[in-house]
């Protein structure tokens, strides 16, 4: 796997190549003391495996996985463990350590990082049939299991979505984006910039908007023929 | 809280390679002396959450050197720092200096 180490203090650099150095099939490429110049880098070379410090002056490791597009696996190196909640939200984090880094625990993230390479592409095969699964959300530090098929309307709102089921309504810290990425498309479908509609729970549709349980859903121009082209019309 | 500065975590990182743990510490050398110029400034300044920062960033060598009731002390700093509350600065730099006096003597 090619890396890279991004992190601005240069023992925790060191201490990381060390790590490596002991681990088959790890190659260093470059390291880096701050985001910028590692994306820089990114543009131009291609990385399976970063390395991330979370405190960085001026752009943090957050950034950085905000900023860049389709981000490699990432294994977060931290000295805070109250980011470790937040990490969850994002697909390419593969683990999360707490410095100081121990060999013994080092290797454990790193083969988490290998299978999760396999997961992936597995997981790009049951796109299709991921229809019965849960879902997890991050509420108040506690990861929360929603049933994908209760889910009936997502809303954005704007740092937050809104996400409804049969039962409970939950506001979730994310975008529309990530969890239409999470969503099976057989029976999603983003009908508007702000709303994700459950398919299987469409009463009635009328001109531009949907009605949705009591909700009455605007339907966008430009997605109104993808919605009418799936549905089963007499 | 009674406890001295180590090589432990050094030595077992370095598996008896001797140019590696060298290069370490001359490493940690070299910046611990910048960080605790910059968290003396910023405090000066009472940049209270710039000093959190670097009092985040010292805590990596505090856990480093085997300090661990002083890395806990300096998570504490940290938090009350960004609260605009510097009581813990005494005791932080004490830490402080005696990471300096192990350093010194490496």
């Amino acid at each position: 796997m090619n890396c890279i180490v991004i992190d601005d203090e240069e023992t925790a650099r060191v201490i990381i190549s060390q790590l490596c150095h002991h681990v088959d099939e790890i190659d260093i490429l470059e390291e880096f003391p701050n985001a910028i110049q590692a994306i820089k880098f990114l543009n131009q070379n291609e990385v399976d495996l970063i390395f991330l410090d979370i405190h960085m002056p001026d752009f943090t490791g957050f950034d950085f996985i905000e900023t860049i597009k389709n981000p490699p696996k990432i294994i977060l190196t931290t000295s805070d463990s109250n980011f470790a909640i937040q990490a969850f939200e994002y697909d390419c984090i593969v683990d999360y350590l707490v410095k100081p880094i121990t060999q013994e625990r080092f290797e454990k993230a790193i083969k988490k990082a290998k299978s999760n390479t396999s997961n992936v592409k597995k997981g790009e095969d049951k796109v299709e049939t991921a229809s019965g699964n849960d879902l997890y959300v991050n509420i108040d530090r506690r990861l929360i299991k929603i049933d994908i098929p209760s889910i009936y309307l997502i809303e954005a709102k704007g740092d937050y979505i809104n996400i409804k089921t049969e039962d409970k309504n939950y506001t979730v810290h994310s975008t529309l984006k990530k969890i239409e990425d999470k969503l099976p498309e057989s029976i999603f479908l983003k009908v508007h910039r702000s709303f994700i509609i459950n398919f299987n729970k469409i009463i009635d549709i009328e001109d531009n908007s949907v009605l949705i349980k009591k909700d009455v859903i605007p339907v966008s121009r430009s997605k109104r023929p993808e919605l009418m082209k799936r549905l089963n019309l007499l | 809280m009674k406890e001295s500065p180590n090589l432990d975590y050094i030595e077992e990182l370095s598996g008896g390679d001797k140019a590696f743990k060298d290069k370490l510490i001359s490493i940690i050398k070299k910046e611990f002396p910048q960080e605790e110029a910059i968290y003396k400034t910023n405090l000066a300044a009472k940049n209270y959450s710039e000093v959190a920062s670097n009092v985040h960033k010292i805590k990596h060598k505090i856990s480093i050197l085997g300090l661990l009731n002083s890395y806990e002390l300096a998570e504490k700093y940290e938090h009350e720092l960004l609260e605009n509350n510097a009581g813990l600065q005494e005791e932080f730099e004490a830490i402080l200096a005696k990471i300096k006096l192990f350093l010194e003597q490496l």
